[in-house]
């Protein structure tokens, strides 16, 4: 007995310092990005998020073009990626034919094995050739409109957008393929029981996984915020702030990666590691409005779960049925 | 890293008392990007005729080669662009600066139905990269190529993404011959660009030119003669326009040895004499003058002496111009400086 305990004190100990390990690391990370970017932090202030020049020479620097860079092609990959990577899901955990279910799952992983710069070569000799070509068919009356205007250079936020999404796709389309694997069966059948059709069924096993699939969704967003040797490669690396898709900008994780070198003064060091600190924020903000979503779906699933009405009866518009 | 070097050195005293090995010595370098491949062919040669001595070098970029130097986490550094006084004083040692070979950039541009190379001046390419002249055929570029048909298409500006050596020469030259270019944006690796779209190394930057019609952008000469991408050619202080070849960059630095100053912090971009390529520059190695590690500091002197003298020959082949005699003798005489015991 005494033996057992001992051990069940010993691996509580064991497994309590690993998690309290994860939470040093985070607050190490913090603590150090703030600590090497104190000058610039100093200098800046709270201007540094809002101020858009970028000037090594004059050692002036403000966040605000990468800040937007990443949050403007990260949700536009997600704007994308989310539709496909639902689509791929939803057909390979309830409609596929058996025969084909693993080649396309094989499939999907791939893409999610292939390494960022090869995805970053293959936007510049494939993907950038054809946006330019896009953007040259563009009409000119779309091209009066802000969000397409520009001269047709085929680099920009379009393409880091495209190339965004074809890397989160298969990040979403897997975990929201478990989910739905995970949806009890008894959901569908109790759902074709009251004579719910197919597409009805589908309906009622997503509204139950919702909050994994939003999980999901999620996880490939956190995925396109960090990127970096793919998008630096075909965004333009142009600190600019505009709205339009075919115009070059920049992201934080990109100018990083392409100025951390050659960084020579102090000033300009700190400022770098700062867009490092303001991109480690914004991608803790991003994963805590996420759970806090989770956690209210979750709040709200429980809520009308206890009412006799099984939840998964109670698609959330029902208008779409027709 | 220190604490390494002084664990290899244990180690090799070890190797010694114990007559396992001959004297090996190992020694850590960093910095630029640009003499990457003619330093590994060096270190190479050099270790298989001295099998004792190895040199490690890896290609950081300048301004990581400068930082690891003035930390001594490295030996020798490298960079394409002279040490600031600002970065001078923060070293805790005197550094010297020795050129080692040299370097061009070259315009290159992409204007389908325009045959035979344009010719540029300073003045002309800052204008265009400031933003000014914005068609090919803008009186400024008409006027220095009467015999080409320039198109009226417009210009597209690129240049390089990440802070580099090569952005570094380039806007040093615009500076230099654009008063406009050096109060508005001045010189450094990497600058805040008026205009223009940028592309991740030389091959980003030339990736781009080929793809969009009507863009100019600057690669370095290597680049563009291993790639085989025609280039530009481009005025110099005498009044000619010269193609880059490893002849005429050569001839930038010999025409610069008049006015060497004893620390070789120059820039030769904009050089005077004839037949110089004005867009050339040095790539300069890293000493302390006074380093710790005296055994160290005498195998790298002899490697230097080896690379200004003998090692010049692998130059050419790999697309560097090598250095002129004149310069390689004051070199010489300047390294006496570093203590060897």
């Amino acid at each position: 007995m005494k033996r057992g305990s001992q051990g069940d004190l010993g691996f509580r100990l064991v497994t309590g310092a690993f998690a309290v390990l994860i939470i040093a690391i985070v607050a190490g990370i913090g603590a150090v990005l703030t600590s090497e970017s104190w000058l610039s932090i100093q200098k800046f202030g709270f201007g540094f998020w809002k101020t858009t020049t970028w000037d090594p020479v004059a050692g002036d620097f403000g966040a605000l073009p990468f800040i937007w860079g990443t949050l403007y092609s990260s949700i536009l990959a997600l704007v994308i990626a989310t539709p496909v990577a639902l689509g791929i899901a939803i057909f390979i955990a309830e409609l596929c034919p058996a025969s084909l279910r693993m080649p396309l799952v094989f499939l999907t992983e791939l893409l999610a094995a292939i390494p960022s710069i090869v995805y970053g070569l293959w936007g510049i000799f494939v993907l950038v050739p054809a946006v330019r070509q896009l953007e040259i068919a563009t009409p000119q009356f779309l091209k009066a409109l802000p969000l397409f205007s520009g001269p047709p250079l085929g680099v920009g936020m379009l393409s880091a957008g495209l190339i965004l999404a074809i890397m989160i796709t298969p990040f979403t389309s897997s975990v929201a393929r478990e989910v739905l694997k995970s949806v009890p069966i008894e959901q569908r059948e109790a759902a074709y029981a009251l004579g719910a059709t197919r597409f009805e069924a589908i309906k009622a096993a997503l509204y139950y996984a919702r909050t994994g699939i939003v999980g999901a969704i999620m996880l490939g967003f956190g995925r396109a915020l960090g990127e970096t040797m793919a998008v630096t490669m075909v965004i333009g690396n142009t600190p600019r702030v505009s709205t339009s898709l075919f115009a070059p900008q920049y992201s934080m994780a990109a100018v990083i990666a392409n100025e951390f070198t050659e960084a020579d003064t102090a000033l300009y060091l700190d400022a770098l590691v700062e867009i490092g600190l303001v991109l480690f924020a914004i991608t803790m903000l991003v994963n805590i409005l996420s759970r806090g979503l989770i956690w209210s779906m979750t709040l709200s699933f429980k809520k009308a779960s206890e009412p006799a009405a099984p939840p998964a009866l109670t698609p959330p518009q029902p208008e779409a049925t027709a | 890293m220190k604490s390494l070097s002084t664990l290899a050195a244990v180690a090799c005293t070890l190797a010694l008392g114990a007559g396992l090995a001959a004297q090996s010595l190992q020694i850590n370098g960093a910095g630029a990007t640009f003499p990457n491949p003619i330093y590994s062919k060096w270190f190479d040669e050099y270790n298989k005729k001295n099998p004792n001595v190895r040199i490690n070098y890896q290609p950081i970029g300048s301004g990581g080669g400068i930082r690891q130097i003035t930390a001594q986490t490295v030996f020798f550094g490298a960079t394409d662009g002279p040490m600031t006084e600002e970065q001078i004083l923060a070293a805790p040692g005197k550094i010297l600066h020795v050129p080692t070979v040299l370097g061009a950039d070259v315009p290159i541009y992409n204007l389908p139905g325009v045959s035979g190379e344009i010719k540029f001046t300073g003045a002309v390419l800052a204008d265009i990269y400031l933003g000014k002249v914005t068609k090919w055929n803008d009186a400024a570029l008409a006027k220095l190529n009467p015999q080409a048909k320039l198109p009226a298409t417009d210009i597209t500006v690129v240049h390089r993404a990440e802070a580099s050596g090569t952005t570094y020469i380039f806007v040093d030259f615009l500076a230099k011959t654009s008063p406009e270019w050096k109060k508005k944006v001045g010189v450094a690796t990497q600058v805040s660009w008026p205009v223009g779209v940028a592309g991740k190394g030389n091959e980003g930057v030339s990736g781009l030119v080929q793809q969009v019609p009507g863009s100019i952008g600057y690669v370095e000469l290597i680049y563009a003669l291993q790639n085989k991408i025609a280039y530009g050619s481009v005025q110099n202080l005498a009044g000619e326009f010269v193609r880059a070849s490893v002849a005429s960059v050569t001839a930038a630095a010999a025409g610069a040895v008049a006015k060497m100053p004893a620390d070789f912090r120059v820039s030769i971009t904009n050089a005077e004499g004839k037949g110089v390529y004005p867009i050339s520059s040095f790539t300069w190695l890293l000493l302390y003058e006074n380093p710790k590690d005296k055994a160290q500091s005498k195998a790298m002197v002899e490697f230097v002496k080896w690379a200004l003298g003998d090692g010049q020959k692998f130059a050419p082949e790999l697309g560097y111009a090598p250095l002129p005699a004149e310069v390689v003798k004051l070199e010489l005489a300047a390294l006496a400086k570093v203590r060897v015991s």
